[in-house]
C-alpha cells in the first residue's frame, strides 16, 4: 500500500467513549489537533515569502514544517484528558452524582457505589486515549524526522522535515514525498516539467504534470539557485487543493503563478530525477493539513433515540423524586415530627419541607440508577463486539487484493441494519475500471462467442482453455480471449484482420514504456483504449513506441514505422478520434474510431452491406451490455492531405474561434470513410454485482447510481447490472438543460406513473400541488417498474431548493436511479436531500476521492479498499474491496447489530427499572427516607458485576436466524428500516415490564415478610433479610429473562448466565463472611446475613414465586404472539426447527433476457488534449539535449526502450530481435 | 442463493498459501468464533415446551400452596395489643409519663392450647426502623467490642454520639430507642395462685450476631470496668453492662439488644421477646385456659400512634404463621393451570395458521 510508505497508517484502535472517534489513517493523525501546534496568530491576509531568506521570512512567524497531531504530553495528560471526559454530559452527570453523595445529608448510598463504575470508565478510556496518542506521536516524530535536502547558504544539506521553512528551497528526488507546498522552481525534466502522484490527496492514481514557469525552470545548477531571491506573495492557507494565485516578483518583473506551478505536500514526485521548490506552505499550513479536517461525528438513529430516552428518563427519575420529596414532607410533617422521639432530625434540617428537599436529591441518588453509566459503557462494547466480527469475517475479506472488511468507526454497526437507500458510485465500485476486449466483429463476421464442445454458447465458468499467444514474444500474459478463429484470422493473413488490429495499435493515445526488453508497458488515458491496444498487441499488432512523429509497431514480428502527420483528438461533440499516418511504402491513411451513432454516418456508401452486418452485431454486443467503438479507415493521396494540413494549420492559428474551425477541418476529412468493423469492451463489472443488487432490492433497499461517467456508460452499467432491466415499463431520460425542461420532464415522468397506477379522470388535478402529502402518498404506491437517469446539468436544476422535492418525489416512486455526470458536491448534495426529506437511513458506497464528499454525507458510508486511491477508504466508516460484499454487511452484519442492540436496550432499560424501581415502591413504606432496598455492595456491583455479562454476551452473540436465512429471505431485513425492534412504543413496553417486576419484586417478599417469622421463631422480616431477598429474586429473575431473550446459547452465554449467578451468590457469602466484617465492621454490616436468610424455606418460597409471577405472563406474552403473529425471523426459524425444508419459496434470482435494447455507447473515458501533447512532444524527452543526459542514467522508464529502439532502427530497419512470424 | 454465495466466495479464493506473512496475517482466522459460528442452542417457544412448562408449575404450586396454607392454619397464634391508648385499657394509665414505673396487667383465654415450643413477640406497630438515618445511627464497630470506637464512636451515631463529653455505648438511635418493657405471662389455674410461664431468654438472637457481630470490649472481667469511659443511651434506665445478670447475656452481647440491633424492614414488625420451651411431659406447652399478661409499662409509642403488641406463637418447618405465601402459590398455581389451558385452546385453533404459515417475501 503507497499509504504505508507516506505517512504511518495507525492499528485500528477502536473507541470506547463515543467523544474519542478519531478517523483513522492520513487524514485522521494528521488532522484538527494541530492547532496547537502553531501559535494563535491573527488571520493571513496574504502571505510573502521570500526565497533563501530566512531572517526576512522569520518576521511573518508562519507555521513550521513541524506537524503535531498528539493531544497530550506526559505532564498535561492527566488534566487535559479528564478535562475532555468530564465534557461527557454522562460523565459529568455521574460526578455530579459524586459530589451530592458526598453530603451526609442527602446521601443515600456510600461514594463508593458511583465511584467505582466512574472511575472504570474514566480509567478504560483514559488509557485508550493514551495509547491513541502514543502512537499519534510515534508518527508524528516520523513525520517530522524525515529528511530532506535544503538549500542553506549555497549548499544542500540534510535536514529533517520539521526545519524546514517557509522560503527554504528544496530537492526532491524521483519517488519522494513532497514535504511542504511548493513552488516548483526548475526540475530535470526539459521545459520545467515534473510529474507528481496525487493519490494521497485526492485518490486519483494517474500522473498529473507541473510545470515550473519559464523563468525559473533554467535554475537548474544550486549556485543559481542560491541566487534567487524572487519574492512569492500569495493567498493565505486554504484548503483549495486545486487553485492557487500568487504573484512571484524577481528581478523587477512580476510572474503570474498558478496550482500548475505547485507541488502540494503530499503528493510523490514520480518519473522525475529531481526537481527543485521553493517552500510557500509548511505543516498545518499546507493544503493537505488544511482539508484535512476532523471527521463528522456521525450517530445513529438508536443513538439519538437512546439519548431521548435517557433525557425522558431523566424525566422520569424527576417526577419520582419529586412524588417522593412531597412525600417525604408530608411524613416528616406527619409521623416524622412525632417520632422524634426515638429519630430527631438532622441539626440542619429545621422543616419538613426542608427534610423533602433533600430527600429529594437523596432519591435521585438512589434512583440514578436507571440510567447506569454502565448503559454508555456496554453500548460501546457491543458494537465494538460488532466492528470486530466485521473485521474477522472470511466471507468479506477479497482474496486478490487481500484485505479484509474493515470497521473504521466502531459506532454505526447498528445502523447497517437499518439502510433504505444505497447511493453508489459506478467506476471502481460496480465496475472493477478494468476494460476487456471481449467481442469483435471485422469485415461483417463477429469473433468472440464462446463455443462449447457441442456447439452451444458456452456460460461463463464452463469456458474452454483461452487461447495460447505464445507464437507472439510481446504478449500480454494477462489477455485472455477464447475465440481461436480470430487468431486464426490473423495467421492466415485476412488483410481486413490485419488492418483492423493495425488501426488498434495505430489510433490512440496511449504512451508505451519498455522497462527491459520485450517487457512493454502502456500507460493509456482511459482504459478503453489501453484494452484496444492491448488486444491489437496480443494478435500480433505491437505498438512499441512513439515519437511526436512516428509510430513504431510489431506488424507479425516486424517493426514497421509508421509517420505520424495528424493527431486528431477526441471530443465529447466529436466521439470520436482519428490518425493520419504514413506508412513505410508512403501512401496515407487516416484511421478512424468512434462511437457507432456518428462514425455510421459518415461512411462510404459502398458499405452499406457491411454496415447492416456490423449493426446487427453492434446491437447484440450493446444486448450484452458491452460498450461498442466502430472503426473505419480512409486513404487519402498526397496532395489532398498536403493541401488539408495547409487548412489544419491555419485553423490552429486562428485567433477567434479556433475550436470551431479545426472541427469543421476534422469533420471534413473523416468522411467517406471505409467501415472495418466494431469492437466490444466489456467494463467488467465487480463480482456478484447484480447478485447483491437484486438481493439488496429484495431488501427493499433503493439503490441509486451516481456516477460521473457519461449518460450511455452508466445507462449501460445499468442494464448490466440488472439494475435496469428491458421489463421495466418504462426508463425516464430527464436531459434538460433549463429549469422549465427539467421540470417539465419530472412532470411528464410523475403523470405517466400516476397514470398507470390510477383510473383516467381524477389525474390532473393532483399533480398541480406537488409539495402535498398526499401525492407523495400516491406516488410511493406507483404501480410498475420505473427508472430515472438524470444527467449532471439537469441534475443541478432539480436539486434548486424549489424544485428538489419534486426531483425527490419522481425518483422515490422509481425502483433504480442513475445520475451521471454528477459532480462530487452534487453527490452530496443527492444524499443530503433524501437524508433530509426521507428520515431514512443512507449509504453511500464509493472508492474514489470523488465520493469523498458523498461517503462524509451520507449516514454510513462505505470505501472500497484495495484500489491505488485511499481517500475514500479514509473518509469512509466501512471498508472492503468488493461491491458483493455489501449484502453481507447489510443483511448479516446489520441485522444483526440491529438486532442485538435493539434487544440489548429493551433489556438493559427492562433489568434497571426492574431494579431501582423497588426504592420507590419500598419508600412508601420507610417514611420516604431514601433507604435502599439492597445492600449497598449489590447496588454498587449489580449493574457492573451480577448482570453485565450476559447481556452483554447478548448483545454481541446472538442471532435469530442464521446468516444464510438472512440472504435467502430477504425480507428479514425491513424491521430494521421500519424501526420496528426498538422505538419508544418498545421502550415503553419494556419500562412497563421493569415496573411490573420491580412492583412483584417488593409487593411479594413485602407480603410474606410482614407478620412472618423464621423456622427458628426469630423474626423474618428483618431488613438484612428482606434485601438478601429482594436482591437474590431479582437476581434470579433478570437471569431468566436475559435467559428467555438470548436467542442463540453459546457456551459464553452459558457461562455468563450461569456464571453471574454463581458469581452472585459467591460475593453474597463473600460479603456476608465472618472475615470481612472482621477487618471493617462498618462495612460489611450483613455479616452471616446470607447463610441465615436462605437457609430458610420461607425465603426460597418466595424467590421461587417471585421467578414465577414475574416470568409467567413474559412466557404467555412470547408464545401467543409466536403462534397468532409470528415475525417472519420467528417463523424462518420455527422452520428451521422442524427442518422442513423450504424448497418452493426459495427465491432465485431473476435471469434477466440477454436480448435487449440497443445501448451502443462511446466507450472513451478519456480526456481531450492529449492528442497535441503527443504532438507537441512535451511529454517526451527526445531532444538530443535531454538524450546525451539520459545515457549516464540507468532509469528503466520508457524513454530508455525507446531509444534504444531508434538507435536499433537506424542500423537494422527490418532486423531486430525478433523474427518475423507468419501464420 | 445462500449456496451460491458461499460457493462464489471460494471461487473468488485465489491462489491458497499466497507468499508474505504479513499479508497472509491479513486473513481472518477461520475459528468458529471470529465466523460467529459458534454451536449454540437456540430455544423457541413452543407448544411442546410451554404448555407443559405451565401445566406442570400449576401441578407443583397447587399442592405446595395448599400445603403451606394448611400449616399455617394449624399454627396457633394470639395477638394481644396493649398499647393502652383506648381508655378501656388496664394500660391506659401509664399513658402519662408520671407514673414509674407503671405496671399494667391484661387477661386473655385461649381458647386451644399451644403445643411444641412456643414463642413470645412483642410487635410494634408504626415503628420506622427501616428508616434511612435510623438504619445508619449505629457503629457496628463498637458494637463488635472495638476499644477505639468505644471511646470514640463512628459520626454516624450523632446526635446519640456523645452524652455530657461522654461517649455514649452503645450509640446511635437504634440503641437509643431500644424497647424496655418488660412482659411475664401467668396461668390463672382456678385451684392454686397463678403459675408464672418460665420465659427463657437465650437463644432468640442468630448465631452469628452473638458469636461474630456483637463482643463486648475486650478487657477485665468486669464488664464495667470494660465500659469504662462512656455513657448509657440517653433514654436507657440502665446502663449497657446492667442489661442482664447473667454474664454471657449482658453488654453488647445481650440477646434483647441484640435482637433490637437487628432492624425491621417494615414499619409493622415483631420481635422475638421470650421462647417458652416445650415440657418434658405430655401436657402441651400452654394449655387452653385464662392468663394473664403482667407488662412493665415503659416503652412510650403513642406520641407517633404506634401499637404495642405481645404475640404468643408456635411455628412450623416454614416459620409462622404465614397464609399469605399459601394463597398466593394456590392462585399462581391455578392462574399457570388455567393459562395452560387457555394456551393449548388458543394453540390448537390457530396452529395451522401459525406456525407453518407461507414464509412470504
Amino acid at each position: 500500500m503507497r499509504a504505508t510508505k507516506g505517512y504511518p497508517q495507525f492499528t485500528d484502535l477502536t473507541c470506547l467513549s463515543p467523544s474519542c472517534r478519531v478517523s483513522h489513517g492520513i487524514a485522521g493523525t494528521l488532522l484538527g489537533e494541530m492547532a496547537l501546534c502553531a501559535k494563535k496568530r491573527p488571520p493571513e491576509e496574504e502571505r510573502r515569502a521570500r526565497a533563501n531568506d530566512r531572517e526576512y521570512n522569520e518576521k511573518f512567524q508562519y507555521a513550521s514544517n513541524c506537524i503535531k497531531t498528539s493531544k497530550y504530553n506526559i505532564l498535561t495528560f492527566l488534566p487535559v484528558n479528564l478535562f475532555e471526559q468530564f465534557q461527557e454530559v454522562a460523565n459529568t452527570y455521574f460526578l455530579f452524582l459524586l459530589i451530592l453523595q458526598l453530603i451526609p445529608q442527602i446521601s443515600s448510598l456510600s461514594w463508593f457505589t458511583t465511584i467505582v463504575p466512574l472511575v472504570l470508565v474514566l480509567t478504560i478510556t483514559a488509557v485508550k486515549d493514551a495509547t491513541d496518542d502514543y502512537f499519534r506521536h510515534k508518527s508524528d516524530n516520523q513525520v517530522n524526522n524525515r529528511q530532506s535536502q535544503v538549500l542553506i547558504n549555497g549548499t544542500l544539506q540534510q535536514e529533517q522535515w520539521m526545519n524546514v521553512c517557509v522560503g527554504d528551497i528544496i530537492k526532491l528526488e524521483n519517488n519522494q514525498f513532497v514535504a511542504a507546498d511548493l513552488l516548483l522552481l526548475s526540475s530535470s525534466e526539459p521545459h520545467g516539467l515534473c510529474y507528481i502522484e496525487t493519490a494521497e490527496l485526492d485518490g486519483e492514481t494517474n500522473m498529473k504534470v507541473r510545470q515550473a514557469i519559464p523563468v525559473t525552470s533554467e535554475l537548474g545548477d544550486i549556485s543559481k539557485l542560491a541566487k534567487f531571491d524572487g519574492e512569492v506573495i500569495c493567498e493565505p492557507p486554504n484548503n483549495k487543493l486545486d487553485k492557487f494565485s500568487g504573484t512571484l516578483y524577481w528581478k523587477e518583473n512580476k510572474f503570474p503563478l498558478s496550482n500548475q506551478n505547485m507541488l502540494l505536500r503530499g503528493c510523490v514526485l514520480r518519473n522525475t530525477e529531481w526537481c527543485f521548490g521553493l517552500v510557500i506552505f509548511a505543516g498545518p499550513d499546507t493544503k493537505l493539513m488544511q482539508n484535512s479536517g476532523r471527521t463528522k461525528f456521525k450517530r445513529t438513529s438508536i443513538d439519538r433515540l437512546m439519548n431521548t430516552l435517557v433525557l425522558w428518563i431523566f424525566g422520569f427519575l424527576a417526577c419520582m423524586g419529586v412524588i417522593l420529596a412531597i412525600g417525604n414532607a408530608i411524613w416528616e410533617h406527619e409521623v416524622g415530627t412525632h417520632f422524634q422521639v426515638y429519630l430527631p432530625w438532622d441539626e440542619a434540617v429545621d422543616s419538613a419541607f426542608f427534610s423533602g428537599f433533600l430527600s429529594f436529591w437523596s432519591y435521585i441518588i438512589i434512583l440514578n440508577t436507571v440510567v447506569p453509566i454502565s448503559l454508555y459503557v456496554s453500548v460501546e462494547v457491543i458494537r465494538l463486539g460488532h466492528s470486530y466480527f466485521i473485521n474477522w469475517d472470511k466471507k468479506m475479506f477479497c482474496m486478490k487484493k487481500r484485505t479484509p472488511a474493515e470497521a473504521r468507526t466502531t459506532t454505526l454497526n447498528e445502523e447497517l441494519g437499518q439502510v433504505e437507500y444505497i447511493f453508489s458510485d459506478k467506476t471502481g465500485t460496480l465496475t472493477q475500471n478494468i476494460m476487456v476486449f471481449n467481442k469483435c466483429s471485422i469485415n461483417g463476421h463477429s469473433y468472440g462467442d464462446v463455443f462449447d464442445v457441442l456447439g452451444q454458447k458456452a456460460e461463463l465458468g464452463e469456458r474452454p482453455e483461452p487461447i495460447d499467444f505464445s507464437f507472439n514474444p510481446l504478449a500480454d500474459k494477462k489477455f485472455l480471449f477464447w475465440d481461436p478463429s480470430l487468431l486464426e484470422s490473423v495467421k492466415i493473413g485476412n488483410p481486413h484482420t490485419h488492418e483492423f488490429f493495425r488501426l488498434l495499435s495505430l489510433c490512440h493515445t496511449v504512451m508505451s514504456e519498455e522497462k527491459n526488453e520485450g517487457e512493454l508497458y502502456y500507460k493509456a488515458q482511459s482504459p478503453d483504449e489501453g484494452a484496444l491496444v492491448t488486444a491489437a498487441r496480443n494478435f500480433g499488432f505491437v505498438f512499441r513506441s512513439r515519437t511526436p512523429k512516428t509510430i513504431t509497431v510489431h506488424e507479425m514480428g516486424t517493426a514497421i514505422t509508421y509517420q505520424l502527420l495528424a493527431i486528431l483528438d477526441f471530443n465529447n461533440i466529436r466521439k470520436r478520434m482519428s490518425v493520419i499516418v504514413r506508412n513505410p511504402e508512403g501512401k496515407i491513411r487516416l484511421y478512424c474510431k468512434g462511437a457507432d451513432t456518428i462514425l455510421l454516418d459518415r461512411l462510404h456508401h459502398s458499405n452499406q452491406e457491411l454496415l447492416n452486418t456490423t449493426t446487427d452485431h453492434l446491437n447484440e454486443y450493446a444486448g450484452e451490455g458491452l460498450r461498442t467503438l466502430v472503426l473505419a479507415y480512409k486513404d487519402l493521396d498526397e496532395e489532398y492531405y498536403e493541401e488539408w494540413a495547409e487548412r489544419r494549420l491555419r485553423a490552429s492559428l486562428a485567433q477567434d474561434s479556433r475550436e470551431d474551425r479545426l472541427a469543421s477541418v476534422y469533420e471534413e476529412v473523416e468522411s467517406d470513410m471505409m467501415l472495418l468493423g466494431a469492437t466490444a469492451i466489456e467494463d467488467k463489472l465487480q463480482q456478484g454485482v447484480p447478485e447483491t443488487i437484486a438481493l439488496l432490492t429484495l431488501a427493499n433497499i433503493k439503490i441509486w447510481v451516481l456516477t460521473g461517467d457519461k449518460q450511455e456508460t452508466a445507462v449501460n452499467i445499468g442494464y448490466s447490472c440488472k439494475m435496469l432491466t428491458d421489463d421495466m415499463t418504462e426508463v425516464f431520460i430527464v436531459t434538460g438543460h433549463t429549469v422549465l425542461e427539467v421540470r417539465e420532464e419530472l412532470r411528464k415522468a410523475r403523470e405517466k406513473m400516476m397514470d398507470s397506477s390510477r383510473t383516467v379522470g381524477n389525474g390532473f388535478t393532483y399533480q398541480e400541488k406537488l409539495c402535498s402529502s398526499r401525492l407523495t402518498s400516491v406516488l410511493e404506491a406507483v404501480a410498475g417498474e420505473y427508472a430515472l437517469v438524470i444527467n449532471g446539468h439537469s441534475l443541478a436544476h432539480a436539486l434548486e431548493a424549489d424544485m428538489e422535492l419534486e426531483f425527490l418525489e419522481t425518483a422515490c416512486a422509481c425502483k433504480a436511479v442513475i445520475c451521471c455526470r454528477v459532480t462530487p458536491l452534487q453527490k452530496a448534495q443527492v444524499v443530503e436531500l433524501v437524508k433530509k426529506y426521507k428520515k431514512a437511513v443512507t449509504l453511500a458506497i464509493g472508492d474514489g476521492a470523488n465520493d469523498v464528499s458523498m461517503i462524509k454525507t451520507a449516514h454510513i458510508g462505505v470505501g472500497i479498499s484495495g484500489q491505488e486511491g485511499i481517500q475514500a477508504v479514509l473518509a469512509s466508516d466501512y471498508s472492503f474491496s468488493q461491491f458483493k460484499f455489501l449484502q453481507r454487511l447489510l443483511l448479516v452484519h446489520g441485522r444483526w447489530s440491529y438486532l442485538r442492540m435493539c434487544k440489548f436496550l429493551c433489556y438493559f432499560f427492562y433489568k434497571n427499572f426492574a431494579f431501582t424501581m423497588v426504592h420507590f415502591w419500598f419508600g412508601f413504606f420507610c417514611g420516604f427516607s431514601a433507604q435502599t432496598v439492597y445492600d449497598q455492595y449489590f447496588i454498587t456491583l449489580y449493574n457492573i458485576v451480577y448482570t453485565s455479562l450476559p447481556v452483554l454476551a447478548m448483545g454481541v452473540f446472538d442471532q435469530d436466524v442464521p446468516e444464510q436465512r438472512s440472504m435467502e429471505y430477504p425480507k428479514l431485513y425491513e424491521p430494521g428500516q421500519l424501526n420496528l425492534l426498538f422505538n419508544k412504543r418498545e421502550f415503553f413496553i419494556c419500562i412497563a415490564q421493569g415496573i411490573y417486576t420491580s412492583v412483584l419484586m417488593f409487593f411479594i417478599p413485602y407480603g410474606v415478610f410482614a407478620e412472618a417469622t423464621r423456622d427458628d421463631g426469630t423474626q423474618l422480616a428483618d431488613y438484612q433479610s428482606f434485601a438478601v431477598t429482594v436482591a437474590t429474586s431479582l437476581v434470579i429473575v433478570v437471569s431468566m429473562q436475559i435467559g428467555l431473550d438470548t436467542g442463540y446459547w453459546t457456551a459464553i452465554n452459558h457461562f455468563f448466565i450461569w456464571g453471574s449467578l454463581a458469581v452472585y451468590f459467591a460475593i453474597l457469602f463473600a460479603m456476608h463472611s465472618k472475615g470481612l466484617f472482621d477487618m471493617f465492621p462498618n462495612q460489611f454490616r450483613f455479616v452471616g446475613n446470607a447463610q441465615n436468610t436462605l437457609a430458610q424455606p420461607t425465603v426460597w418460597l418466595t424467590i421461587v414465586l417471585t421467578t414465577v409471577v414475574c416470568i409467567m405472563p413474559v412466557v404467555a406474552f412470547r408464545f401467543l404472539k409466536l403462534n397468532l403473529k409470528p415475525d417472519l425471523s420467528d417463523t424462518v426459524r420455527y422452520t428451521q426447527l422442524v427442518r422442513k425444508k423450504q424448497k418452493a419459496q426459495h427465491r432465485c434470482m431473476r435471469r434477466v433476457g440477454r436480448t435487449g435494447s440497443r445501448r451502443s455507447g462511446y466507450a472513451f473515458s478519456h480526456q481531450e488534449g492529449f492528442g497535441e501533447l503527443i504532438m507537441s512532444g512535451k511529454n517526451m524527452r527526445l531532444s538530443s539535449l535531454a538524450l546525451s543526459s539520459f545515457t549516464a542514467r540507468s532509469s528503466s522508464s520508457w524513454i530508455e526502450s525507446l531509444r534504444r529502439k531508434k538507435s536499433d532502427s537506424a542500423s537494422s530497419p527490418s532486423g531486430g530481435a525478433d523474427k518475423p512470424l507468419k501464420g | 442463493m445462500a449456496m451460491n454465495y458461499n460457493a462464489k466466495d471460494e471461487v473468488d479464493g485465489g491462489p491458497p498459501g499466497a507468499p508474505g506473512g504479513a499479508a497472509k496475517n491479513r486473513r481472518p482466522d477461520n475459528t468458529a468464533f471470529k465466523q460467529q459460528r459458534l454451536p449454540a442452542w437456540q430455544p423457541i417457544l413452543t407448544a411442546g415446551t410451554v404448555l407443559p412448562t405451565f401445566f406442570i408449575i400449576g401441578l407443583i404450586f397447587i399442592p405446595i400452596g395448599i400445603g403451606i396454607f394448611v400449616t399455617s392454619n394449624n399454627i396457633r397464634e394470639i395477638e394481644i395489643d396493649y398499647t393502652g391508648t383506648e381508655p378501656s385499657s388496664p394500660c391506659n394509665k401509664c399513658l402519662s409519663p408520671d407514673v414509674t414505673p407503671c405496671i399494667c396487667t391484661i387477661n386473655f383465654t385461649l381458647e386451644q392450647s399451644f403445643e411444641g415450643n412456643v414463642f413470645m413477640y412483642y410487635g410494634l406497630s408504626n415503628f420506622y426502623q427501616n428508616h434511612r438515618r435510623y438504619v445508619k445511627s449505629r457503629d457496628d464497630s463498637q458494637l463488635n467490642g472495638d476499644p477505639s470506637a468505644l471511646l470514640n464512636p463512628s459520626k454516624e451515631c450523632e446526635p446519640y454520639r456523645r452524652n455530657e463529653d461522654k461517649p455514649i455505648a452503645p450509640c446511635g438511635a437504634i440503641a437509643n430507642s431500644m424497647f424496655n418493657d418488660t412482659l411475664e405471662l401467668f396461668l390463672i389455674s382456678n385451684d392454686s395462685a397463678p403459675y408464672a410461664i418460665p420465659l427463657k431468654k437465650k437463644g432468640i438472637a442468630w448465631w452469628t450476631d452473638k458469636n461474630v457481630k456483637f463482643r463486648n470490649p475486650p478487657g477485665g472481667e468486669n464488664l464495667e470496668e470494660r465500659f469504662k469511659g462512656t455513657t448509657k443511651p440517653v433514654n436507657w434506665l440502665k446502663p449497657v453492662y446492667l442489661l442482664d445478670s447473667e454474664k454471657d447475656n449482658n453488654g453488647f452481647i445481650n440477646e434483647d439488644f441484640i435482637v433490637w440491633m437487628r432492624t425491621a424492614a417494615l414499619p409493622t414488625f415483631r420481635k422475638l421477646y421470650r421462647l417458652i420451651e416445650r415440657t418434658e411431659d405430655l401436657h402441651p406447652t400452654l394449655p387452653a385456659g385464662r392468663y394473664y399478661l403482667n407488662i412493665t409499662y415503659n416503652y412510650p409509642v403513642h406520641s407517633f400512634d404506634g401499637r404495642k403488641r405481645m404475640i404468643l406463637s408456635t411455628i412450623s418447618w416454614m416459620g409462622g404463621k404465614n397464609p399469605f405465601l399459601g394463597i398466593a402459590y394456590i392462585t399462581i398455581g391455578s392462574i399457570s393451570f388455567l393459562l395452560g389451558v387457555v394456551l393449548l385452546v388458543i394453540n390448537h385453533k390457530y396452529r395451522n395458521s401459525g406456525n407453518t404459515a407461507d414464509i412470504t417475501i
